[in-house]
Formats: structure tokens, C-alpha cells, sequence
């Protein structure tokens, strides 16, 4: 299950959508919103997403990570709209026999979803400034031009 | 300045003209003021031809010279009445004689740029005229031709003679004769129904070549472009060809090679074919957890 919320994500109410008798090992991602980026201080953040592509990619993401670790359940849940520092961005959660391919998957669906799922985050800096990360320094710039390349 | 080598003569420069004298009877309309996708017929007829021609007329009779579709272009008025087509032709080779006379006959909607283009590059300037053969019944077709110089004296004694039917004229004359590239591209209008019928023609040949798209927008490219969403008709082929075709609106940053592009919410190639009522969004570099 990979969703969008634009409401605070409760992590308590997703993981028990993932408890089954025949897994003893659950592994969960929380991504939160820190107060800087590459040096300059953030005071909040927009995400904004192309919901119905990111939640089809979503979704692939998942049974990928199912079908390549063999866990039981997957399941992504990733806020939209404005947080504020600290609040939970995004949640992954894996269930699965054992704790290894747990842990496995959950790191394959929070690195996998960060590179493919149409979701961008714009950075409000406590400078007054903002940004959409990856995106600025993407553009050319008139003077010094050089290529960025995505991490 | 040289003269020219013994034998070989400047080509004559080559003027266009556009038929709008005739009475439209049959259509009860004038045909030269139809409007076909936003144009007159006439100012459709004057913007293919001038591409091609060093001068375009329009050729009317005595008492049309001002009325409003034709007094925007330079004009030839016919020196003759009741001779027909001809009487235009007779009246440019006398204003310039030492010109060949590219003729289009006013009420030929469907023509295009190919069969304009095949003409002019067949064209054999030591003949008499060069024109097509109708798709029809195989006679020339006088009123998309070109008439060389030389094609004067024989035609105002042809005239002289009686007799006004450039078709005529050009059988008996020394023609080259083509074939043409679209078979329709020379029907003529004569009636209300043949209007319809050209109207429904271009309409379905111009809904062929652009297609109607749905542009989504976020992020940096939604603030970019002002907006979340737009539908446009567009005439781009892909998706490459529309990005170019927004970067020209919009103060767009983003090179293509940083985006991705989803066509109906899949991803896609730049390339893709792009069909009517996609919905057709850029990805800019995603910053997702």
C-alpha cells in the first residue's frame, strides 16, 4: 500500500496493517524534517506530489521489494503539503518471517522511492529564501554554467 | 554590366495571379470572400502564391477594385468583359509582358503547398504554359498554370480569333502537362454543398496534424509556468517537440535532460508519439522522504 496524507502520519495505526502470526521480524523507516540542508537553516517545508503516477510507482516499488526479498507486507505513507520541523514526512514499514530481508526491503523501498516517485520538496530557509531541492541548481545558470548531477 | 552569353536569356521574373473577377453565380456568394479556418479564400490563395512569385495580383473586374476582401492587394483590373478567366490573364501579360504569369483560380480550397511546389519545380520555361492534368477527365487545368511570355501572342490571337476557353487554349497549345500530387488538391467550388464538403476537408486534414493536450505543472515548473494545468492545441509530435514549444511561453529553467516526462500519468519517452487528448506532464528532478 503506498498512499499520500496531506494530515500528520500516526506510525502506531500503520504498523499494526502489517501484523501477521507468520512474521517475526516488522523494520520501519521514518523520515523526518530536519532544521537544515547543506548548511543553510530550514525552517519549513512543502512536498508536493503527481499523485497519480507517484502512487503507481509506489505501488511497483513495493511489490519489487516483496517480490525481491520475500518479505509478507510492505507499505509506504508519504505526506504532502506543509511540515513543519520534526513532523514525520514519510513512513515505510516492512513485516516479514525474519528480521533480515525486513530490514532489507525497508531500505530498498525509502532509497527507491527518493529516486523515482514524482514527489518534490520545496526548502523554506530561516533566510527568507527558498528552493526545490534538486531543482535550482538544475537550472543553468547564466554566468558559471555547470551540470549538477543527482546524487 | 555583361552582357549576357550569346543564346541564353535572363529568365523571365515570374508573377502571380489570383482569379477573383468571377461572378460566383452558381455559389450566390463571392466566392473570393468565403472564409475558410479564420481566412478569406483570396487571402489564403495570395499567401500560398506570394511565397513562390516575385509580384502577386489579384485580378478583378472594372467595378470590383475597392470592395474590401480584394483592396489590400495590388490589383490588375480585366480590360475585357464577359470573357471569362482569360480576360485576367490577357490583362496582366499586357500590363507585363516580358513576365511568366503563375494563374490560381479563386475558389481552389484544397489547394496546397505540394501541388503548388511540383508545379513550379516541373515548370519547363521553353514551353508555351505547363500545368496539370485533371484527376477528373485527363484536360488541362488552366487555373493553377503557369504561362510562359511566349504564351501571349498566341493567346490574344486565340482571343481574337473568337474563342475563350483556356482549357482549350492550352490543349491546342504547346502544354507541358503533369500529374497531379493530390488528387484533390484542384477541386474547385461551385455550390453551397462543395463549400461545406472543402470546409469538412480542411477541418478533418488540419484536426490530423495537431492535437488537442492537457499540460499538468508542479513544482518549480508549476510556479515557472503560472499555472497547475492548461489544455492547448498543439501541432508538437512529442513530447520534445512541446517542451520546446512551452520553454518559448514560459521562463522555464529546466533543461529536458534534468526532466522526465509521463504521458496519461505513465512515464514516457521524449519522443513518443503524443496523440489527441494526452495529458502530458514534465517531471522536474523529484526530492521525495
Amino acid at each position: 500500500m503506498f498512499r499520500f496524507t496531506h494530515t500528520p502520519i500516526d506510525p502506531q495505526a500503520l504498523r499494526a496493517q502489517l501484523a501477521d502470526p507468520a512474521c517475526g521480524g516488522y523494520a520501519a523507516f521514518e523520515g523526518w524534517v530536519r532544521d537544515s540542508h547543506e548548511g543553510m537553516r530550514v525552517r519549513r517545508l512543502e512536498y508536493e506530489a503527481f499523485e497519480a503516477l507517484a502512487v503507481r510507482e509506489g505501488e511497483r516499488i513495493l511489490a519489487e521489494a516483496i517480490a525481491r526479498f520475500g518479505v509478507a507486507h510492505a507499505a509506504c505513507l508519504h505526506r504532502v503539503g506543509e511540515l513543519a520541523i520534526g513532523e514525520l514526512a514519510v513512513w515505510v514499514g516492512v513485516s516479514a518471517p525474519h528480521r533480515h530481508e525486513a530490514f532489507l526491503a525497508c531500505r530498498y523501498i525509502i532509497d527507491e522511492v527518493k529516486q523515482r516517485v514524482p514527489i518534490w520538496k520545496k526548502e523554506h530557509y530561516v533566510s527568507g529564501d527558498s528552493g526545490w531541492v534538486n531543482c535550482e541548481r538544475c537550472a543553468a545558470p547564466p554566468a558559471h554554467a555547470h551540470r549538477h548531477l543527482h546524487d | 554590366m555583361d552582357p549576357l552569353p550569346a543564346g541564353r536569356l535572363a529568365p523571365p521574373p515570374l508573377y502571380g495571379l489570383v482569379l477573383a473577377g468571377g461572378r460566383s453565380t452558381r455559389m450566390r456568394r463571392d466566392k473570393a470572400a468565403l472564409a475558410y479556418q479564420g481566412r478569406t479564400q483570396l487571402e489564403r490563395a495570395m499567401a500560398l502564391l506570394s511565397a513562390h512569385v516575385a509580384r502577386a495580383f489579384v485580378s478583378v473586374r472594372a467595378d470590383q477594385g475597392s470592395d474590401a476582401v480584394r483592396a489590400r492587394f495590388a490589383q490588375i483590373s480585366d480590360a475585357h468583359e464577359n470573357l471569362g478567366p482569360i480576360a485576367g490573364l490577357l490583362a496582366a501579360q499586357a500590363q507585363h509582358p516580358e513576365a511568366a504569369w503563375l494563374v490560381l483560380a479563386c475558389d481552389l480550397p484544397l489547394l496546397d503547398e505540394a501541388t503548388l511546389t511540383h508545379l513550379l519545380r516541373a515548370r519547363d520555361p521553353a514551353r508555351t504554359a505547363t500545368a496539370y492534368r485533371s484527376s477528373h477527365d485527363g484536360l488541362p487545368e488552366p487555373l493553377c498554370a503557369i504561362y510562359e511570355p511566349r504564351s501571349r501572342a498566341p493567346l490574344a490571337a486565340y482571343v481574337a480569333a473568337g474563342k475563350q476557353c483556356p482549357r482549350k487554349f492550352l490543349l491546342g497549345a504547346d502544354t507541358l502537362l503533369l500529374d497531379e500530387p493530390n488528387p484533390r488538391a484542384l477541386d474547385n467550388i461551385n455550390t453551397p454543398e462543395e463549400y461545406g464538403s472543402a470546409m469538412a476537408t480542411l477541418t478533418a486534414e488540419s484536426s490530423a496534424t495537431t492535437r488537442h493536450i492537457t499540460v499538468q505543472y508542479f513544482a518549480l515548473l508549476r510556479e515557472q509556468a503560472g499555472r497547475r494545468e492548461e489544455a492547448l492545441v498543439s501541432a508538437a509530435r512529442t513530447p520534445r517537440e512541446l517542451y520546446a514549444e512551452l520553454a518559448a511561453r514560459y521562463p522555464f529553467t529546466l533543461a529536458p535532460d534534468v526532466l522526465r516526462v509521463a504521458i496519461n500519468a505513465e512515464f514516457s519517452e521524449w519522443s513518443t508519439p503524443l496523440a489527441d487528448g494526452d495529458a502530458v506532464v514534465f517531471i522536474p528532478p523529484v526530492a521525495g522522504g
